[in-house]
């Protein structure tokens, strides 16, 4: 009678959880609604976590006499996990979350490998499909918990430069094979029959290795502008691990939860890459920028720079500014000045607007995040297809920070590496400024041609610094004028 | 309740497909708080883990299952808390946000002095 109950209501809270979380999402479609959305989906989550505790009725034979202790473990488990990562995330700077993001995916992988450990270890997936998708679940999991701590660092500066070196892919490709050798061989076992080359819970342990060695592998020559394609493969990766290892324990909330996530983060990925005009095995297998270096000599003209005050009072007095923000204004921190810069012009009478690229940051959309936290309204930002056409009609294009994604050769020179990305079109605006932290090129190593143009002229600084010059050259303007 | 292969199979497109159109109709200014928040609903996952640690039967799948449920818990946790702390921040230029009065009397501040 008692395991009927607890089972229905595990069943049921399920069902509400997976409804709340589909409802959550779908209302996370419009910023308009995607506040309450992300409420509706913590309603399903918290409902679900208490009635996971209905188990306890329901626990095998050799489980019961330690099921006190158990549920100890749980509730201490709970509580640290979850008070620690909440305590994070709500103080965490704006700029860190691409690190705090991959860190808590991580955190799912991992949680998703744990889960199939215990049940190789214990012996609970019978049969073979369930001890393959066991297997499968064990790998994504590992591999996404390494490759997002590796990511997590390489965000958080702890990893400065992409690790690259001969026979990396051959390497990787070892690692590979004899991982999944060392699966047959659990699957061999855990079927019947013998226990190969090592006892069954060395192989087990062996294989969650090479799947944890494989991911640090996989992610370690990857670069920083790459990462928005990364965060959101390992992301998909987490989605499917736990959606797999819901099958393995017959809980169709995770595997509905999981695989929605799994399919949310391979749209993403393809997003993505399709912005940055590469393949999705490109990122993963290629190296990139280093070892296609272009001729300095190709591109006529100099750099010329001038002052933020000047170009600020420039701008003061143009009827149309478009903004371009890229990583190094996250670098700087300078988006609450840019905002109050911005009110200087708008006050002014200046039509301002701001244009973001998809892969501008470390994340799919962290410039829109960035903006909001400084109180951008989001009808004033544009995404490139919404407002790319519109630079041709502007006096003044603003670039604080972006490089590659405003690099016109992308349009113009075949041989460019970045040839057929997508770029916004600065170059076609009357003029362009562009905060620059000093002469150099941006991540993939290009020259840029933006720099060089008749109707270019570079501040050079950081971004907070300059956009504080701006603003008090255009209050000096409001001041002597009255 | 059992799922069978099948079942299993139909559940598992059926889920790809809803995540994929429900996906695909956010905004790209919302991916990042999408991003976090599809990584928040993965956190489901802390509900497997603890039926695996409540079936732990003995010290290695104790450890092993409070380490899922301590990773899921704060997957599910920290993936809330900045989800909603990243669209609180979003607002239209209708809905005159109390954080402009506050730049604007900052503002205005500094001009006095």
């Amino acid at each position: 009678m008692l395991i009927t109950i607890a089972q229905g209501a595990i069943g049921a809270t399920g069902f509400a959880a997976a409804f709340l979380f589909m409802y959550g999402l779908k209302r996370m479609s419009s910023p308009a609604t995607a506040a309450s959305g992300i409420r509706v989906a913590g309603i399903g989550m918290l409902i679900a976590v208490l009635a996971s505790f209905f188990y306890a009725f329901d626990v095998n034979a050799a489980a019961r006499p330690l099921i006190a202790m158990n549920l100890a473990l749980a509730v201490v488990a709970l509580a640290v996990g979850g008070s620690i990562a909440w305590w994070v995330g709500k103080t965490v700077k704006m700029t860190a979350m691409p690190q705090m993001v991959a860190i808590y995916n991580g955190m799912g992988g991992g949680a998703a490998g744990a889960i199939a450990a215990v049940e190789l270890f214990g012996n609970g997936a019978h049969g073979l499909t369930q001890l393959v998708v066991t297997l499968l679940g064990a790998l994504i999991g590992a591999i996404s918990l390494s490759g997002s701590l590796i990511a997590w660092a390489k965000l958080d500066s702890i990893l400065k430069k992409p690790l690259q070196f001969r026979g990396q892919q051959a390497i990787n490709a070892v690692v590979a094979i004899v991982m999944v050798a060392v699966g047959a061989l659990i699957v061999v076992a855990g079927t019947g029959g013998p226990a190969l080359v090592l006892p069954l819970p060395g192989l087990i342990a062996l294989f969650f290795g090479l799947a944890l060695l494989l991911g640090i592998l996989a992610t370690l020559p990857i670069g920083g502008a790459d990462m928005p394609v990364v965060i959101s493969i390992y992301n998909a990766c987490t989605g499917i691990a736990v959606g797999f290892e819901g099958y393995v324990l017959q809980n169709p909330a995770l595997m509905i939860a999981g695989m929605v996530v799994g399919a949310a983060g391979t749209l993403l990925t393809l997003l993505m890459a399709k912005a940055m005009n590469r393949s999705v095995t490109s990122v993963l297998f290629k190296t990139f920028g280093p070892g296609k270096k272009q001729k300095h000599g190709a591109i006529a003209g100099a750099e010329k720079p001038i002052g933020a005050g000047d170009a600020a009072i420039y701008m003061r007095y143009a009827q149309s500014v478009i903004i371009v923000p890229g990583y190094g204004l996250a670098v700087s921190q300078g988006q609450q000045k840019l905002y109050d810069f911005v009110k200087l012009l708008v006050t002014a009478g200046v039509k301002v607007r701001f244009a973001i690229h998809p892969v501008a940051g470390r994340m799919p959309g962290q410039m829109d995040v960035l903006l909001a936290e400084a109180g951008v309204p989001y009808d004033m930002i544009f995404q490139l297809a919404d407002i790319n056409e519109d630079f041709a009609t502007t006096d003044v294009a603003l670039v604080i920070g972006a490089n590659d994604v405003v690099n016109p050769a992308a349009r113009t020179d075949k041989s460019s590496p970045i040839y057929g990305m997508p770029i916004l079109n600065v170059d076609l605006a009357k003029r362009a400024y562009v905060v620059k932290r000093g002469q150099g090129k941006g991540y993939a190593g290009i020259v840029n041609g933006l720099f060089y143009a008749p109707n270019t002229e570079m501040v050079y600084g950081d971004a907070a610094a300059v956009l504080s010059q701006m603003i008090e050259a255009v209050r000096g303007l409001g001041a002597a004028a009255a | 309740m059992t799922v069978n292969d099948f079942t299993g199979l139909y559940i598992f497109m059926l889920a790809a497909f809803a995540g994929w159109v429900i996906i695909g109709n956010v905004p790209a200014i919302l991916h990042t708080p999408l991003m976090s928040g599809s990584n928040f609903v993965h956190g489901i996952v802390v509900v497997g883990g603890i039926f695996a640690l409540l079936n732990a039967t003995n010290a290695l799948e104790q450890a092993v299952g409070f380490t899922a449920v301590l990773l899921g818990a704060g997957n599910a946790a920290g993936g809330y808390a900045v989800t909603v702390r990243m669209l609180a921040m979003f607002k239209s230029s209708d809905a005159k946000p109390q954080h402009h009065k506050h730049a604007r009397a900052h503002a205005h501040h500094l001009k006095k002095a």
